[in-house]
């Protein structure tokens, strides 16, 4: 066993870290940090930064734009990233509908849709969730319906990441119902600006615009939109699903939390001592950065696997649960680190250009909503009870 | 980096495994620790030719192995077989020995399984603090007089030698003017009383009462016999994190299979979606102790604070999981998780006692703790 990287891969660590530090805004690393979303106008100026760098999308093959990158070079750009607080591309064209079209889309499409998410004329987002289709995926209601050379789309979709943002969606619709669930649905591509799409915003429970809903009036969509052939989408979701969860593990972004968490513990007093010092807390901030040192290895291995020819199946789903919840529990001891000033509620004062007087220790008002916006983590991409669930089948065999 | 261990320690593991599997039965522990001195002496030799202790230690010492990752190996693969036989004892006296120098007889007695030396240094007031050290050593012309008690000691009725720790200067709790003595076991003045444990195995009271040695039982240098014990506990600490890794497996795997197989309401207990999840989170936990112990391993030849910050993570980790894994297992099992005649359960006992050995989950959470903030 060697734990260490090769000097190849450290060169290439420094070479990610160089990277970061002269071209990331320090601005754009304190809001990732604390949690809240950039401009539509900032993440595309971010996404073109990388994208002259050659960085935007990795995982794509060398023809498309890809790096080449291994998987372990690969962990470790997403680590680098995460750590330096830099602004992810939006997942959803890059790391979701893009290895879907690689795979099953038409040449055509593949030359149509791939340079347009490259170059920004396209923002993705997904259109899988609905109001009747959570973690039972296969429930979904939206229908198309073949009309000539068009789909007629009528339904509703939710939980929409960033849909305010976005003109494209790629969706999956009811196209069958004869057979089972799973047979009768497919996978389209949907243009926002289309007459009978309507984009309204849901606010979630930190007083965050993130996440919409979508509603579909006799949406007309080109038969040429559809990805691979009608009612096999289902097959296409699946593969999207289990794409690259090695991510999820969070290892990075938990690691920059939880030296943010310890500095700010530092900081904070209780009984005259700083409160990293009381052994009740200390003891907790130890647990979770020993999980940390744990799922950092686990992931690895998970990493080493792929590396060496296997496939991330289930394993993956481990990654998810562990590392949603060391997320979770880093935000959380963030805001007890607070104390009373885990209370006031002032969005206005996570604005850029405030000039208020700020309550509490700096960037108090963004630990709370960060806390409470992280709630999602254990509920999204398959909650974790789905996790738990694909474990017991595919691993235990339950 | 490469998760894989080397040809030849994959082929160490196959053939203990193999051993084990051959030799010894999970189930003689419990029978073997109604006796001195708990174990049986035939397969402690067959050990001794198999080469397996000369795998704790390095080719300066003597053996062939002696890295973290040997360690780890070899206590695994004892964990999963349930092996009841002096291995800690020997890895935590022999590594003190090794630390303080100048006793290449001793271990090379140690490795040949001819010897056993207990490693006596555990007090009764002293919970987990290895610095915890009342029992006194005096000058008296050119010998030692010995007096104190050690508690817990594991092995000390069928050592030939007692590997002790007494305060030559300083006060209890110093870190300073502890020395290490070697005290045969007919030593007048020496009381060994002996009993089994929970999990197997015996161990001792020891008390000293005015045991006069002479100036050739002190080991290493006088009053510096901290840094070796400290050096004996941190392969110690690999050890049992390593055994653990092998029972939880054995565990994990006899309660999937009871899960499986174990039908109520007309259908496998497994199917029902609350005991899933429940084996599921404990898959996870054990994958999570796995990785603190293979880094644990890797930590254990590197430098200091990040080597205890490491070894206190998995000791952590190990006892919170060994715990988890068996109080889950039992009740998994039911009724039958109940019973002395279920061989998981004694692997389940040995889980839980782990965490009693060189410092339980608190105590290393703490320590961890204390690490970072020196770190």
């Amino acid at each position: 066993m060697d734990l260490s990287f090769t000097p190849d891969e450290e060169a290439f660590r420094h070479e990610v870290r160089a990277f970061y530090a002269g071209s990331l805004p320090p601005s754009l690393a304190d809001r990732i940090r604390l949690g809240h979303g950039l401009t539509k106008d900032e993440q595309e100026a971010w996404q073109a930064t990388l994208a002259r760098r050659g960085w935007l999308v990795p995982h794509w093959p060398v023809e498309w734009g890809g790096t080449g990158w291994s998987a372990v070079e690969r962990y470790i750009f997403d680590l680098e990233s995460s750590l330096a607080n830099a602004p992810r591309p939006i997942a959803f064209g890059f790391n979701m509908l893009a290895p879907v079209l690689l795979k099953y889309g038409s040449e055509e499409q593949k030359r149509h849709w791939l340079p347009r998410m490259l170059d920004g004329s396209d923002w993705w987002c997904q259109g899988y969730s609905e109001p009747g289709a959570g973690s039972d995926l296969a429930a979904l209601k939206t229908r198309a319906v073949r009309d000539g050379d068009d789909y007629v789309v009528n339904g509703q979709k939710t939980w929409t990441t960033l849909g305010q943002h976005a003109n494209m969606i790629f969706a999956l619709v009811r196209t069958n119902d004869t057979g089972r669930r799973q047979e009768g649905i497919s996978f389209l591509l949907i243009d926002m600006t289309s007459p009978g799409v309507e984009v309204r915003p849901i606010i979630t429970l930190d007083g965050d615009h993130e996440v919409n809903e979508i509603f579909f009036t006799d949406v007309r969509v080109p038969v040429g939109n559809l990805v691979g052939e009608q009612d096999r989408g289902w097959t296409y979701a699946k593969y999207l699903l289990t794409y690259e969860r090695t991510s999820m593990a969070a290892v990075g972004s938990s690691t920059a939390a939880l030296a943010w968490l310890k500095s700010l513990a530092a900081k904070q007093q209780r009984g005259g001592k700083p409160l990293l010092d009381d052994p009740l807390f200390a003891a907790r901030v130890a647990r979770a950065e020993i999980e940390l040192a744990n799922l950092s290895t686990t992931a690895l291995r998970v990493v080493a696997a792929v590396a060496g020819g296997g496939a991330p199946g289930a394993e993956s789903s481990m990654l998810k649960v562990k590392g949603t919840e060391l997320r979770q529990e880093i935000s959380a001891l963030a805001r007890r680190a607070l104390g009373p000033f885990a209370q006031p509620f002032l969005p206005e004062a996570l604005e850029d250009g405030f000039n208020g007087e700020p309550v509490g220790p700096p960037d108090a008002a963004a630990v709370t909503p960060q806390y409470l916006n992280l709630r999602k983590l254990s509920i999204f991409g398959g909650s974790n009870e789905i996790q738990k669930n694909i474990i017991s089948k595919m691993i235990l065999q339950l | 980096m490469d998760f894989n261990h080397t040809d030849d320690r994959r082929m160490l593991a196959d053939t203990l495994g193999r051993f084990i599997a051959g030799q010894t039965d999970p189930m003689a522990r419990a029978e073997a620790a109604k006796t001195a001195p708990g174990y049986d002496p035939a397969v402690w030799t067959r050990f001794a030719e198999l080469g397996v202790i000369g795998a704790l230690f390095g080719p300066d010492d003597g053996g062939f192995g002696g890295g973290g990752f040997d360690i780890m190996v070899v206590f695994e693969a004892l964990g999963a077989g349930l092996v009841q036989a002096p291995f800690l004892s020997t890895l935590l006296a022999g590594r003190a020995l090794a630390a303080a120098g100048g006793r290449a007889d001793e271990i090379e007695a140690l490795i040949a399984g001819t010897m056993v030396i207990a490693f006596a240094h555990q007090e009764g007031g002293a919970g987990y603090d290895l610095d915890h050290v009342a029992t006194r050593a005096e000058r008296n012309g050119n010998d030692w007089v010995l007096t104190g008690s050690k508690s817990v000691i594991a092995d000390a009725e069928g050592a030939t030698l007692l590997l002790v720790s007494a305060r030559t200067s300083g006060e209890v709790g110093d870190r300073d003017g502890v020395s290490l003595f070697l005290v045969p076991v007919q030593a007048s003045g020496l009381d060994v009383r002996g009993y089994p444990c929970v999990d197997g195995g015996r161990a001792a009271e020891v008390r000293l009462d005015g045991v006069t040695l002479p100036a050739t039982a002190l080991v290493g240098t006088e009053g510096d016999g901290t840094g070796s014990i400290a050096d004996a506990v941190a392969a110690g600490l690999l050890a049992l994190c390593a055994e653990a890794l092998g029972a939880m497996a054995v565990v994990r795997d006899a309660t999937l299979d009871y899960l499986r197989t174990r039908m109520q309401f007309g259908e496998a207990i497994g199917r029902n979606q609350a005991l899933q999840h429940r084996m599921a989170a404990l898959l996870i936990e054990i994958e999570q102790a796995r990785s603190a112990v293979i880094n644990a391993a890797a930590a254990l030849d590197g430098p200091g604070n990040a080597r205890e910050r490491m070894l206190s993570a998995a000791k952590y980790t190990i006892g919170r999981t060994g715990t988890l894994v068996a109080e889950e297992a039992i009740q998994l099992h039911g009724g039958i998780g109940m019973t002395w005649e279920l061989p998981m359960t004694h692997f389940a006992k040995r889980l839980m006692m782990i965490d009693h050995q060189l410092g339980d989950e608190d105590h290393h959470l703490a320590r961890y703790a204390a690490l970072s903030r020196a770190a």
